[in-house]
């Protein structure tokens, strides 16, 4: 129990996907423009990553990973390279099935995440998470609690984000740094607080 | 199918490398940007290795643009993507596995790289299949050079190193000189894209930025 909450803190706030590992920096830019949209699709990232990441662990282990077909009868298959075209394929899906899920029960989360989901299939968070999830081998349940802390993660730095340029929108801006380059600079500056945390062990 | 004049295809390569530069000027494709940029090795192959992708892939997709129905492109178009990212992963798995190896993931997620689906949404549905072929190529390389050139700042101030060779001379580290940690990690990454973006927009000759 306590390794999985020390994984969960730890891609949520040390390894976190976007200011350490800089994935779904295109939304990041693009959606931080406001509290309430930037709260919407963060809240759509953790569902989604909270899914694909358990879902792709199952398929990985049991399809893809050297060996793992060899009830099949073939012992020396490895079709770990298949991985990439499976991932999207499962990611796809899955945005649309969740999409459909929350549209049929939920309306009124519906009418806020909707739009955002197609969003999310070709989010890098989302791959990469499923990718990192390969790469390090974590196991089932540790799958599951680094896809929803990297969701937690990336949720917490655009919300701050969207917060940040908030308040900035009257501040003294050069003319050349407006816009993208300003906003490169403020996650450089949330990329080093973020930092401050890699001395915690737990 | 014709050929175009050599200027026409000179504008698609102007337009891909600088007026139009796809992490600069468009804001795509910045994830890996960031990633692979502490050293330059890593760079140049992640940017080759993305260039031949996007070639690729708009050849391929703007070939089969009259066929594919317009409600499943997106799918189709990440087929094909994806199966390309494939075959670069293997052939950089064969011939640079120690790179491959510090790519880990970056490679793999070329296929949610914007700027290869996003070549492929804007121009190859629309151009013909070596005009597009063109236009992947300047992109790709438009991405390059901000790659490379990010690379170059942070290697050369993170470690004091060009292309792993020790380019600072030793008696500058005796006088006190330090390689800056911070290019090394993260945050530089960001200071450093955020620097040359407004560098890029105060040059002449580049349409105003929008907001």
């Amino acid at each position: 129990m306590g390794d999985l909450f020390s994984l969960f803190i730890n891609s949520v706030f040390i390894g976190n996907i976007l200011l350490a590992y800089f994935l779904g920096m295109c939304s990041f830019i693009a959606v931080s423009k406001n509290v309430d949209t930037a709260t919407g699709l963060g809240f759509a990232v953790i569902f989604v990553l909270s899914v694909t990441s358990p879902v792709n662990w199952i398929i990985y282990h049991g399809l893809l990973a050297p060996g793992a077909l060899s009830w099949l009868g073939y012992p020396d298959l490895d079709l770990s390279f298949l991985k990439f075209i499976t991932f999207v394929a499962v990611i796809a899906a899955m945005t649309q099935a969740v999409e459909m899920v929350i549209d049929r029960y939920s309306p009124g989360l519906y009418a806020t995440l909707g739009v955002f989901l197609p969003l999310i299939a070709v989010n890098c968070a989302i791959l990469g998470t499923s990718l990192f999830m390969v790469e390090r081998n974590y196991t089932f349940m540790e799958s599951i609690v680094f896809g929803a802390g990297s969701g937690t993660g990336w949720m917490l730095a655009i919300v701050t984000m969207a917060a940040i340029r908030k308040k900035a929108r009257y501040s003294d801006v050069p003319k050349g740094l407006q816009g993208f380059g300003f906003t490169m600079i403020i996650a450089g500056l949330m990329a080093m607080t973020f930092m401050m945390f890699s001395g915690i062990t737990l | 199918m014709q050929l175009k004049s050599r200027k026409e295809y000179q504008g698609i390569l102007v337009n891909g490398l600088w007026s139009q530069n796809p992490v600069a000027y468009q804001v795509l494709g910045i994830c890996s940007a960031l990633a692979v940029t502490v050293k330059m090795s890593t760079a140049i192959v992640m940017a080759l290795a993305l260039t031949a992708v996007t070639a690729c892939s708009s050849m391929l997709i703007s070939s089969m643009r009259k066929i594919i129905p317009s409600n499943i492109r997106i799918i189709v178009e990440l087929a094909v993507i994806s199966t390309l990212v494939i075959v670069t992963d293997q052939v950089l798995k064969a011939y640079f596995y120690d790179i491959s190896k510090q790519l880990s993931i970056f490679v793999g997620l070329i296929i949610t790289n914007c700027i290869v689906l996003g070549r492929a949404e804007s121009f190859a549905l629309a151009n013909d299949p070596i005009d597009s072929f063109v236009d992947g190529i300047a992109n790709g390389l438009g991405y390059g050079l901000i790659l490379v050139v990010v690379a170059f700042i942070r290697e050369l101030l993170g470690a004091g190193k060009f292309l792993g060779l020790q380019v600072v001379p030793g008696f500058l580290y005796d006088l006190g000189f330090q390689n800056m940690g911070l290019m090394v990690l993260a945050p530089g990454a960001f200071f450093v894209i955020g620097l040359l973006v407004w560098l890029k927009n105060s040059l002449p000759g580049i349409s105003s930025q929008k907001k």
